[in-house]
């Protein structure tokens, strides 16, 4: 067992960490003001490769693993959770061309990812099919040539700025079984059909795109179909099993970004004559916070290690997922706490963090699915 | 165009509180992150720049430890050929061994020219590039911030104090200092690490290098190192923000700086 990061993975650690420091840390306030990020920023990350680390290198892409994708967006979430989101978004739900697409599949829609010519994402949630994914409704009835699309997803991501995304849609509504009434599809943003509209408001991640999307009839073709026809259940449970395990590096990123705002506070911040990196009080925060981080980062790696070796374990990636998003919501509330009456405000980078991490509970998974599935494993049959 | 660039690992101590060691004559090393000394990144961009306009070999070499190789890999994923690392074999070293250990691991090198930064983050003595020109009997030009090739000569824009340029021509084979801000250091890319992990990185040790004991003995000796004293002298301004910076202007003014 080894819980070092060989020379190639701590290069690329490094790598992305001087990327994030030049490229994120200045805009990142004004890319949370004003809801927005730059393009070329894509572009960039996806040309020094960044991007999905994962995609194969006959596809375009780094040609690594889980873990060397974790490593690099805990880095960038480390500077700045929106940008981080957004960097992480464009290949969301790649997996399933990696996983089920045929080769033609591969080779139109995953180069374009890993240069950052294009964006996608991964259309699941539905106003009444949050957590409850097979009660998804929207529709993808079969017609001589192809599918027609009917209905509407909500949050999700690059909705108004992805090239195209895959859908998870309801194709066989008759099925007995709920789990296999539904199948994935590739849908490019620029058919007729398709509108998107961007989701203001957002609490944290702001800078990252969030849109609601409306089918309307619209038409796809015969190789529209990722994978194979009714099993899109299944296929998403195994892009959960993948993306959870880089979504807890997004709480280890969170969290030690919200320790090392929080340190450089207490090691300047002077009360009652003395710094407060002095009291015990904080001291022993920052242990914590600390401790925490290195457990979450260990079970993040973990996972990552797990599904890079091709054993997935639903068990163990929701266990990070849901440990590490739960240590970004505890570390960033002390990190805050340590800051006072300034961490309130935006011109403090803990404040942007605070709001961000909470959504990490929320998305790719609640933290109670992850604890359905952690505990139907260890339970088993009773 | 053959190129030797010449890098050092060095400590990041911005917004790091240093602490001095036990011995007096160093910092505690433990916690403190690593990096690429910082004239020594632009003088790798310079390397690989030359070498992508007008075609070449480039080298980097450092002296250190198989930690120290982290720079190395680094220069290779940015574009480098190949690397070096001089062993210290447990040695102390000073500037001056330095600069006699990398001229003798590069001696036969077909080398048009070689660059270092103009001083290391750490010790900052400036001395290294300077000396190994000298060791090399390469004409050299320090401080360099503009480089432009010509026939068997480089034009050098050479900074001078007091905002001063002078562009000075410099005959091949030569040796660079290179001041920061000289170009835009490229970032690193997944795919440099992963070329440069199927490079050469050869590691010679300074003992085989064919140096005697009195070229290795050390020059100069660290007898103690401390932290500056805290002055008085800082003046404390209070007051409405416009006219505290009209009292910041006027006491620039004062003080000679170009208001």
């Amino acid at each position: 067992m080894d819980f070092e990061l060989n020379k190639k993975q701590k290069d690329i650690q490094k790598a992305a960490r001087e990327f994030a420091q030049g490229e994120l840390k200045d805009i990142a306030r004004d890319c949370d003001l004003n809801e927005t990020f730059p393009p070329e920023l894509i572009r960039k990350a996806g040309e020094l490769g960044f991007l999905g680390a994962f995609i194969p290198e006959q596809y375009g892409g780094a040609g690594l693993g889980f873990l060397e994708h974790a490593i690099i967006l805990e880095e960038f979430w480390k500077v700045d959770p929106g940008l981080g989101q957004q960097l992480c978004s464009t290949t969301f739900g790649s997996e399933e061309f990696i996983l089920f697409g045929t080769e033609e599949q591969k080779q139109k829609y995953l180069p374009p990812l890993a240069s950052g010519e294009a964006m996608m994402g991964f259309a699941i949630t539905e106003p009444d099919a949050g957590s409850d994914t097979s009660s998804a409704s929207t529709s993808a009835q079969e017609t001589e040539h192809g599918y027609i699309m009917n209905g509407s997803k909500t949050m999700i991501g690059n909705g108004t700025v992805g090239r195209y995304l895959v859908v998870f849609a309801l194709s066989d509504p008759d099925n007995e079984s709920r789990a296999q009434r539904h199948s994935i599809f590739v849908v490019e943003t620029d058919t007729p059909g398709y509108e998107a509209t961007r989701l203001h408001g957002k609490m944290g991640l702001r800078a990252s795109d969030t849109a609601s999307i409306f089918f309307s009839g619209l038409k796809l073709p015969k190789e529209a179909l990722i994978g194979t026809r009714g099993k899109g259940f299944y296929q998403l449970m195994q892009f959960f099993d993948r993306s959870r395990a880089y979504v807890a590096a997004h709480g280890v990123g969170l969290a030690q970004g919200a320790m090392d705002l929080a340190i450089k506070h207490v090691k300047g911040r002077v009360q009652f004559g003395r710094k407060i990196a002095s009291f015990q009080a904080t001291q022993f925060k920052i242990a914590e916070m600390a401790t925490r981080i290195e457990l979450a980062r260990t079970l993040t790696h973990k996972a990552c290690s797990l599904l890079d070796k091709g054993k997935s374990d639903s068990k163990v990636t929701s266990m990070a997922k849901m440990n590490a998003a739960r240590t970004a919501v505890e570390v960033v509330d002390e990190a805050l706490q340590l800051h006072g009456g300034y961490g309130y405000f935006n011109d403090q980078d803990v404040e942007r963090f605070y709001r961000a991490a909470k959504v990490l509970e929320l998305y790719e998974g609640a933290k109670e699915i992850e604890k359905i599935i952690i505990g139907r494993h260890v339970l088993g049959r009773y | 165009m053959d190129i030797i660039v010449c890098v050092k690992r060095v400590p990041f101590t911005q917004e790091v509180d240093l602490e001095i060691d036990k011995s007096g004559k160093s910092i505690v090393t433990d916690g403190l992150a690593y990096v690429i000394n910082d004239w020594d990144g632009y003088a790798v961009e310079e390397a690989i720049l030359l070498k992508e306009r007008i075609g070449g070999n480039v080298i980097a070499v450092t002296v250190g430890s198989e930690d120290d190789e982290e720079v190395l890999r680094r220069a290779l994923a940015m574009g480098a050929d190949r690397a070096i690392r001089i062993d210290t074999c447990g040695r102390s070293l000073d500037g001056l061994v330095v600069a006699k250990a990398v001229a003798a691991a590069i001696k036969g090198f077909p080398l048009d020219l070689v660059l270092t930064g103009v001083q290391a983050d750490d010790d900052n003595q400036a001395v290294v590039g300077i000396m190994l020109a000298e060791i090399m009997g390469l004409s050299h030009a320090a401080v360099v911030r503009g480089i432009e090739p010509e026939e068997g000569s480089l034009k050098v824009r050479v900074e001078l104090e007091g905002g001063i340029d002078e562009i000075r021509q410099v005959k091949l084979p030569a040796l660079l200092t290179i001041q920061s801000g000289i170009n835009e250091p490229r970032y690193v890319s997944v795919m440099g690490i992963r070329k440069a992990a199927k490079k050469e990185l050869k590691v010679i040790g300074i003992d085989e290098l064919g140096l005697s004991e009195a070229d290795l003995a050390l020059a100069t000796e660290i007898e103690e190192v401390y932290l500056p004293p805290e002055t008085g002298g800082a003046e404390m301004l209070s007051g409405d923000p416009s006219k505290l910076a009209r009292a910041v202007i006027e006491i620039m003014r004062r003080k000679g700086v170009a208001v």
